[in-house]
């Protein structure tokens, strides 16, 4: 399998994302600009990465610009075939924004930016220590909507502490039930505020990214075979 | 308009000025030149009162691939074929009116000065001061200064890794705002601020032109008083997401091999870069001025010349290559036109509507060429007959000492940052190796090689104060001793002069003795003087901030595995104070913050004990003797002691020295002493390896107790409590007023 890298103007984790995939976990890797419609060269046990950042400034709303793009029209198509998005921080925003993911990211509750490392847990329980770099963050949707992500296995990561427990005090920007990370129905959209690319180096002193990075994108064969 | 000696005035130049400006013209100059000569002869562009002593500091070296000063920042040969570029800068005036614009745009405009050059941009630090932060005003500014730097920072996406933040009454006015980048380049990739081969064109690029951050130039090099809050237009308005298109429009650009030069536009724009710019090639300019991408309509000559609108450059291209240039920055979305070109003369003339408007030659704009330059006079200033009257035997030694640390663990200067630095991206590019394993100065890896940076930016500006001359030589040593504590080697330096109004004759002493001590010490440590900047006026009717003298400095480590934390590793290792214990107890945070003693000496210090104690050190942690590092500074062992066990919530039982007072040895920040720890089965071979250097057992380190001499002072956790949470018990009233208003 292969990974495109979507770079939009004010995207500034795109190499960060393609350092920790080719380097770090010896992967393909295809940059994708903007403003090209292409993706042909994609199938569909391939995956598109919508990288964190600051897309067109950021300027309306988190994503709201970026969603409008020309390849973004290619990459909903692609998605609605049943290829795989994953969008992280910015990207995650994109994918609400073009209604590829329910919900919203809204500014965070305390009014201010925030990065540092903070624990999750995927939905077997496995904990992993993950940066975050966000200002608007605040996963929000109604409780319908919640209840169904709930109910179809798609919240894939919550915000808890060092030990697994998911409290109000591990939770870096009052996102509603603790959600740092969802998908959708068909599970081939993955979004999450947290930066798994940030945490695949041992220079870094931090590798728990890795897992994440093979547990949700690669087919289990590529997955086991990294492992 | 007539132009006359009051016109010269009123733009703070002196009659001296306007009559050398006539001689050098040989007629009167227009309103737009006088406007020009204004910006270019502003302290900020033409170092006026500083060169003749910037001068005598050491500022060569055999690693460096640029001379001092010579381009918009430093640059230095780091092996494998790779330069650092690097330097800081100040925004203490606009931040001091418009906090959040104010340093969001000190952040834009060094990471320009880096890119300029062709490096890109891999990490950012920031010093500042500011009043006390109990006041409502230092809570503004701190909660402006903050999120302007992280807005700017954060969107551009360079990460900032470090810096310092000190408080202290004498910013209460004038605060401090000083920003640092640092980039890497390939060698025969960078690009020189000169405009060459007559006939090339000069083009704009970046942003439209407005009448934001006019007269800035000139606005920084004079004293802030009431009148000036009403001079907000002199604050620029920067754009992140604009220079972060510029930053990877320039560095593709550059690959097009069609850059003849290229120049940022910051204080005193446009006439600012063309000057320079031509200046360096010993070339002129023809510009249209008319053909300046305006945002504001009927802008008038002089606006566009000294207009300091951010997100800009001046490029001169190969003539013919024109649309090679143009269809990068067409990518990019960014407007570029040609707006004039080289010329041989030397002569800038410029145009509007085909009439020219000014013309003057470049050479008499420049530092270096006809700008003047003055010698200021100086003498010692009278409070430091007071300092000199200190005796540490009229004070006391207080009887309850654990309650002191107590206070002292919380005090802002001291306390964690968290609250600060949290709001930065301090990860993006994931190259910054100290999130995970913190380190006296961040380690910064450099992709693709085995190299890191270690990188710094120190001034204890109250030992300053103290004493100029030593105050300056401890900035230095300690910036060293940084980068040595993290395992990396000293490289280079490059300064942020921030000082009072230099007709002040005891302010200037201060400054001459600062560049002395500084000198000195940059020779002692091999660690030539790049690049920098200099800040006067920080100054208000109740007097000078403390002089501040701040040093950045950039440090090599060969291979990233050889980097040295400060965390302790393990219960039962021993811990070791490098350095002779004093009886010292002078300028430091426990004597003036908490027994509220203001004036005394500064610490002691010795240069080549310095010197000493750091090549020791290197060597230790290149054989691996030691397994943490962390020097002595504000506040003493004691608070770094907390500091080394809070990473994996480790304690520490240790002994005092009898044989110094209790609170020197605890809190004391007597210099060149550095604390290590050594695991228990190391202890012979580090014993042998210090030989006859003075250093001490002090203690062990615990599963979590605090132990001095036997007492028990709590746990580790209930240190790292107060040490975290001191800054936003302060700021409650701040953030509360700060959710209202976004409501």
């Amino acid at each position: 399998m292969k990974f495109g890298v979507v770079v939009f103007p004010g995207s500034n984790c795109d190499r960060d994302m393609f350092d920790a995939l080719s380097q770090d976990m010896n992967q393909e890797v295809i940059m994708l600009w903007h403003k090209d419609r292409d993706l042909s060269m994609f199938a569909k046990e391939d995956c598109i990465i919508l990288p964190g950042g600051f897309s067109y400034g950021d300027y309306l709303r988190c994503g709201a610009i970026a969603r409008f793009s020309p390849l973004m029209q290619s990459v909903i198509d692609f998605a609605h075939q049943g290829g795989k998005v994953f969008g992280v921080c910015n990207g995650f925003q994109i994918l609400c924004e073009s209604h590829l993911l329910p919900g919203a990211l809204l500014r965070n509750s305390h009014q201010k930016f925030v990065c540092k490392n903070v624990f999750l847990k995927d939905t077997d329980n496995n904990i992993f220590k993950i940066p975050v770099a966000h200002g608007e963050g605040r996963f929000y949707a109604d409780e319908k909507t919640l209840d169904d992500l709930e109910d179809g296995g798609q919240v894939i990561f919550r915000y808890c502490d060092e030990k697994g427990q998911v409290t109000d005090a591990s939770n870096p920007n009052g996102a509603i039930r603790n959600i740092a990370g969802i998908c959708n129905v068909n599970r081939n959209v993955f979004g999450m505020m947290p930066h798994p690319e940030r945490a695949t180096s041992e220079v870094l002193g931090n590798t728990d990214g890795r897992k994440i990075l093979k547990d949700l994108l690669m087919s289990e064969e590529l997955a086991n075979h990294l492992a | 308009m007539e132009v006359t000696v009051k016109t010269a005035e009123q733009l703070r130049l002196t009659a001296a000025e306007f009559e050398l400006i006539k001689e050098k013209l040989g007629r009167v100059p227009n309103f737009n030149e006088l406007c020009a000569f204004s910006g270019m002869w502003s302290e900020h562009c033409s170092y006026k009162n500083s060169i003749k002593w910037l001068k005598t500091l050491p500022r060569e070296g055999a690693k460096m691939l640029v001379k001092a000063g010579e381009e918009n920042a430093g640059l230095m040969d780091i092996g494998d074929g790779l330069g650092v570029v690097f330097k800081i800068e100040s925004h203490n005036h606009p931040s001091a009116i418009e906090p959040f614009q104010g340093a969001a745009t000190g952040v834009g405009g060094i990471h320009r000065d880096i890119f300029t050059m062709g490096a890109r941009p891999i990490a950012a630090l920031n010093s500042l001061r500011f009043g006390k932060l109990e006041e409502d005003k230092t809570q503004h500014l701190l909660a402006g200064v903050v999120h302007g730097i992280g807005h700017y920072g954060n969107c551009f996406g360079v990460p900032t890794v470090g810096g310092e933040i000190y408080f202290d009454p004498c910013y209460h006015t004038n605060p401090l705002v000083n920003a640092m980048s640092v980039g890497i380049v390939k060698a025969g990739e960078t690009v020189s601020a000169t405009a060459e081969g007559i006939g090339n064109p000069v083009m704009f690029v970046g942003s439209a032109t407005g009448k934001d951050g006019i007269g800035g130039a000139s606005f920084a090099s004079a004293d802030i008083t009431a009148e000036s809050t009403g001079e907000l237009p002199a604050v620029q308005v920067g754009d992140p997401f604009q220079e972060k298109k510029l930053l990877e429009a320039c560095l593709e650009v550059i690959q097009t091999g069609a850059v003849v030069g290229m120049q940022d536009m910051g204080a005193a724009g446009i006439i600012c870069s063309t000057a320079e710019m031509s200046a360096k090639g010993g070339t002129g300019m023809r510009i249209d001025l008319d053909k300046v991408p305006t945002r504001q309509a009927h802008m008038k000559t002089w606006e566009l010349l000294l207009s300091e609108s951010q997100e800009r450059m001046l490029l001169v291209a190969e003539k013919g290559r024109e649309q090679e240039v143009k269809a990068v920055f067409d990518k990019w979305d960014l407007p570029c036109s040609v707006i004039g070109e080289v010329t041989g003369d030397g002569i800038l003339n410029f145009y509007m509507q085909g009439e020219l408007e000014a013309s003057i030659p470049a050479h008499e704009l420049v530092l270096g060429g006809g700008a003047p330059q003055y010698d200021r006079e100086y003498r010692e200033p009278a409070y430091l007959q007071e300092i000199k009257a200190y005796n540490i035997e009229n004070i006391p030694v207080p009887e309850n000492l654990r309650s002191i640390a107590d206070r002292l663990i919380q005090l802002p200067t001291i306390a964690s940052k968290h609250w600060i630095y949290d709001q930065y991206d301090s990860m993006v590019g994931t190259a910054n190796a100290s999130t995970n394993a913190p380190s006296d100065a961040p380690v910064v890896s450099i992709k693709g090689t085995k190299k890191a940076l270690a990188i710094t930016t120190d001034c204890n500006s109250r030992y300053v104060y103290a004493d100029p001359y030593k105050g300056a030589m401890i900035a230095v040593s300690e910036a060293a001793r940084n980068i040595v504590c993290s395992g990396g080697q000293p490289l280079g330096v490059t300064n942020c002069l921030n000082f009072g109004n230099p007709f002040d004759p005891e302010v200037y002493y201060q400054f001459v003795q600062a560049i002395k001590g500084m000198g000195e010490a940059c020779i002692k440590f091999d660690t030539p003087v790049t690049g920098g900047n200099v800040s006067f006026y920080n100054q208000n009717p109740d007097g000078p901030v403390n002089p501040t003298p701040t040093i950045g400095m950039v440090g090599l480590l060969e291979d990233i595995n050889d980097k040295m934390t400060l965390d302790f590793k393990e219960e039962g290792d021993l811990l070791y104070l490098l350095g002779s214990s004093r009886n010292d107890i002078s300028s430091s945070e426990y004597l003036y913050k908490v027994l509220g003693v203001s004036k005394s000496p500064a610490p002691y210090f010795d240069l080549a004990e310095e010197w000493a104690l750091q090549q020791k050190l290197a060597g230790l942690i290149r054989n691996k003797n030691v397994n943490a590092v962390h020097d002595i500074s504000e506040g003493g062992l004691f608070i770094m002691l907390c500091e080394c066990g809070f990473n994996r919530e480790l304690g520490f039982s240790i002994r005092t020295n009898q044989s110094v007072r209790k609170d020197a040895f605890l809190f004391g920040e007597s210099q060149s002493r550095v604390l290590v720890t050594v695991p228990a089965s190391k202890v012979s071979e580090f014993e042998n390896a210090m030989g006859a250097f003075p250093c001490e057992k002090i203690g062990v380190v615990t599963s979590g107790e605090v132990l001095i001499d036997g007492e028990d002072w709590g746990s580790i956790d209930h240190w790292k409590e107060k040490y975290d949470h001191a800054i936003e018990n302060y700021l409650i009233k701040e953030e509360a007023g700060s959710a209202l208003a976004s409501i």
